[in-house]
This record gives structure tokens, C-alpha cells and sequence, in this order.
């Protein structure tokens, strides 16, 4: 958290005044460079697809000149991270933007990791765990066990590679986020979007006959009840995966937009005391974050196994 | 507003991250370590059964083994019984021949010695006659002689056959 007050230190003593939620919408919103402090800009690479130029690739830091000033670049302009052509021609931006790179980091972390806890596994077969190894074994059962198998029932094994993956990608991204200067990218609609889509799509593929009479001919209720319940059904159906994408999103969202509430406070009030009150606010909320970025997981994960559990459930 | 409008971009991206992320760690991680997991289980779990089992069949040995050794005792008090109901026939079958064989010795002896008796009367009697022919032919060789000294000679004579 220091070096988030110190960055906006400065951007408070350059006279402008300082605009909270201008700095907040900055922090939670995707970016096409790093930007570690304030001034301090790791460049990005840039991919862009456009009928006339084809595919370009080429570094953020065009974009700006010495000056920090945005200027045009082979007449791509970047304005507010979006970019467009000069000559009003449509653009594909498929840049490696500061969440792509924190979801390659997390990608990244999660296969160090766990190809260091299946090489325990290998090492000591039939030991007892160790290093690495020990310490994910707890979660991994804990998932296995009071995530997974309670919700899915006998045939769980199919899901479960896919579930411990959304766990831990879940879980590092939202820790990874809690680093100061670092993406909350599990706070990006669009990542929590594909995990829904995942969670979407194996739901309704494994559905088995129960899962879809009872969505399109609801057994045990009046005939002429059945149309009306339809449609809540098939709403239901999409409701399911939108509420994870919609919850993960904004409990990773709304907790970094307090603490950089509560960091803003030194700001506006250009105070010591202040400062120092909500330095100490801030610890204890991103401790409570810590717990929330666990929960998260937990619950994400929790939900996909009862969506999938409903949908392999034999007739009850 | 448009925090809440996914970037596509993103999409792409965190799609084919996550799909790769998810086959890698699939193949490479999560089925070796849930299978060695299993493995470890179910070795846990047997080694637990056959523990339980070992301890049961332990129970039942030393339970066999005390009805073993009460059936033992059993045995030894019937046979110490019986043996001493033996001992007791044997002392009191030696006491009946005992005393059967000692009656019959008494009676034996008893029968010697009316033998011998009926033997020593005989003999006696004998030695009576003879004495008393010897006596008599003596008295009658002394009355021959004198009369007074005749009674003295008798007396004389029956002090020779006290003497015998």
C-alpha cells in the first residue's frame, strides 16, 4: 500500500486537484501499459488487427512521447485505453493489456506450482507429503472432499481437474491483485466472464434426461403450470452462470475500490492524521480482502460443483 | 459503465490462457497427483483394515487361549479328582486284602496250632502211658524190695517226671 500513497502523493501536490474516483476508475480498468507508481510505466506489447494493415504488433511506448503526452503511431491513436485508427477505419485490439499479462502470471505461477507439487507426488509416492507438496495437499483434498464430492456425488473425477483449475487460477489471481501496483484481474468482467462460460457450458453438456424434464416439463407440478415455469427455467439456466461472473467480479472490484477509497481520504483531506488513519483501515480491509480473495475461490468453485451436481443428479 | 462491458480482447485472451492452463495441469498435474492421492487412501485405509483385523484375530486367540487354559484346569481338577478317588479304592482294596490275608493266616495259624496242641496232647499222652508203665513196673520192682522206701521211690519217680 506505501507505494500506492506515495504515487498518489505526488499526484496530489501537482496542483490539479485530485480527482478520487478518476484515480480509483484508473486503477480498476484494464490498461495498455504497467503502470507499477505513479511515472513508473512498464511498456506492453500491442496487437492490432485492421483489414488495411494486417496484424501489428508493436510496444505501448509508442504511444507517448517524452513528455508523457498520448500521440499518434502509424496512425493508431490510444485515447483513454481505447484505440482506434486516425482514419475512423474499425480496429481489433487484441493487445497484451496489464490484465493479459497478470492472467499469464497467474498462469504462470499456477504450472510452476503445481509441476512442483505433482514432482512431490512422484518423488514420494506413497510418503508423506512434503515442501510444496504439503502445502497444497490440504486444499487440494479440502476441495476434493467438502467441495466437489458432496456437491457432484459419485461421478465426480470427470470434474474435478477442471474445478481445482478454477479454484487456484480463482484464488492466485485474487491474491495477485492484493499486491500493491499489481492488476486485479480477477475484477475484469471479461475474465470472470469466460470462467462463467465454463462453468456454463460443462453445466449443460453433462445435463443429463432428469436435468432437461425438469427444465422443459417440470415433473410433479399442474400441466398447465409447466409453460409458465419454462421460462423461468431456461432463465434460470443462464442466470446461473451470469450471478458467479457478476459476483466474483464485484466482491474483487468493490474491495479494491475501498481500500483505494479509503487511501484517497489522505488526499483529499492533506492530512497526517488522516493518513495515518486510513493506513490502518486499509491494513485491516486488505487483510480482510485476503480472506475475501480465499472465499471467492471457494464459493466460485463451490457453485460451479452444485451447478454441475444438479446436472448429473439421477431422478430424486 | 463500461467496467461492467467486457473487453474481447480480455476474452481472447484469458480464454485460450485458462484452456491451456486447464489441459497442462489436467494431463501433467491433476491426474497424477489424484491418482497417487488414491493410491495413498486406499494404502491408509487397508493397512487400517488389516491393523483392525490383526487385533481381532489377536483377541480371539487370547480368548482361545483362556478357554485353553479353564479347559486345562477342568481337566486337572477331574483328574486330580478321579485320582484320588482311585488312590482311596486302591487304599481301601489293600486294606480289605490286607485284613482278608491276615484272617486267613490267623486262621491258618489258628488251625497250626490246634494241630500242634492236638500233636503235644498226643505226645503227652504217650509219655503219660509210658511214664506211668515205667512207674508201675519201677513200684512194682521196689515193693519188691521194702514197703516204707517204695513210697519214697514214688514220690521220688513223679519228682523225675515233673523234671521232664
Amino acid at each position: 500500500m506505501s507505494s500506492l500513497q506515495q504515487a498518489y502523493a505526488s499526484d496530489a501536490s501537482e496542483g490539479e486537484g485530485f480527482n478520487p474516483g478518476d484515480m480509483i476508475n484508473h486503477h480498476i480498468k484494464d490498461a495498455h501499459g504497467w503502470e507499477i507508481t505513479h511515472g513508473m510505466v512498464v511498456p506492453l506489447p500491442i496487437i492490432l488487427y485492421s483489414e488495411p494493415d494486417g496484424l501489428m504488433i508493436f510496444s505501448s511506448s509508442n504511444f507517448f512521447n517524452n513528455a508523457h503526452e498520448e500521440v499518434a503511431y502509424k496512425g493508431y491513436l490510444l485515447s483513454h485505453e481505447h484505440i482506434s485508427r486516425a482514419d475512423g477505419q474499425p480496429v481489433y485490439d487484441f493487445s497484451i493489456t496489464k490484465n493479459v499479462l497478470f492472467i499469464f502470471i497467474d498462469a504462470t505461477i499456477m504450472l510452476l506450482v503445481f509441476f512442483a507439487v505433482a514432482r512431490g507426488y512422484k518423488k514420494n509416492a506413497g510418503k508423506a507429503p512434503k515442501g510444496v507438496q504439503s502445502l497444497f495437499e490440504p486444499v487440494i483434498i479440502y476441495i476434493r472432499d467438502e467441495v466437489v464430492k458432496p456437491s457432484i456425488g459419485d461421478n465426480y473425477q470427470k470434474y474435478l481437474p477442471y474445478l481445482l483449475t478454477l479454484f487456484f487460477f480463482i484464488w492466485f489471481g485474487n491474491l495477485l491483485g492484493l499486491i500493491p501496483g499489481a492488476a486485479n484481474m480477477t475484477g475484469n468482467i471479461a475474465v470472470t466472464a469466460v470462467l462463467a462460460l465454463g462453468t456454463f457450458f460443462i453445466t449443460n453438456f453433462s445435463g443429463n434426461r432428469a436435468y432437461w424434464s425438469h427444465i422443459f416439463w417440470t415433473p410433479g407440478v399442474p400441466w398447465w403450470l409447466r409453460p409458465i415455469i419454462l421460462p423461468v427455467e431456461l432463465i434460470g439456466v443462464l442466470t446461473k452462470p451470469v450471478s458467479l461472473m457478476v459476483r466474483l467480479f464485484v466482491s474483487i472490484t468493490a474491495g479494491h475500490i475501498v481500500v483505494l477509497s479509503l487511501v484517497s481520504l489522505t488526499f483529499i483531506f492533506h492530512s497526517w492524521t488522516i493518513g495515518f488513519g486510513s493506513t490502518v483501515i486499509v491494513t485491516l480491509i486488505t487483510i480482510i480482502e485476503l480472506l475475501v480473495a480465499t472465499i471467492q475461490a471457494y464459493v466460485f468453485t463451490m457453485f460451479t460443483s452444485l451447478y454441475i451436481g444438479m446436472a448429473v443428479e439421477e431422478h430424486h | 459503465m463500461d467496467l461492467l462491458i467486457p473487453d474481447y480482447g480480455l476474452l481472447f485472451w484469458q480464454l485460450i490462457v485458462f484452456s491451456i492452463v486447464l489441459t497442462i495441469l489436467a494431463i501433467f498435474v491433476w491426474k497424477p497427483v489424484t491418482e497417487a492421492l488414491r493410491t495413498r487412501e486406499s494404502m491408509i485405509e487397508d493397512s487400517i483394515k488389516s491393523a483392525e483385523l490383526a487385533r481381532e484375530e489377536m483377541m480371539q486367540i487370547k480368548a482361545d487361549n483362556a478357554m485353553v487354559l479353564k479347559e486345562a484346569s477342568v481337566q486337572r481338577d477331574q483328574l486330580l479328582k478321579d485320582a484320588t478317588i482311585f488312590a482311596n479304592k486302591i487304599k481301601d482294596d489293600a486294606k480289605s486284602e490286607t485284613s482278608k490275608i491276615s484272617e486267613k493266616m490267623i486262621l491258618d495259624a489258628k488251625s497250626i496250632i490246634e494241630g500242634e496242641k492236638n500233636a503235644a496232647l498226643s505226645e503227652l499222652k504217650n509219655l503219660v502211658s509210658t511214664l506211668s508203665l515205667d512207674i508201675a513196673e519201677k513200684l512194682i520192682r521196689e515193693k519188691l524190695n521194702n514197703d516204707p522206701s517204695q513210697q519214697q521211690l514214688v514220690e521220688k519217680f513223679l519228682k523225675e517226671v515233673k523234671v521232664n
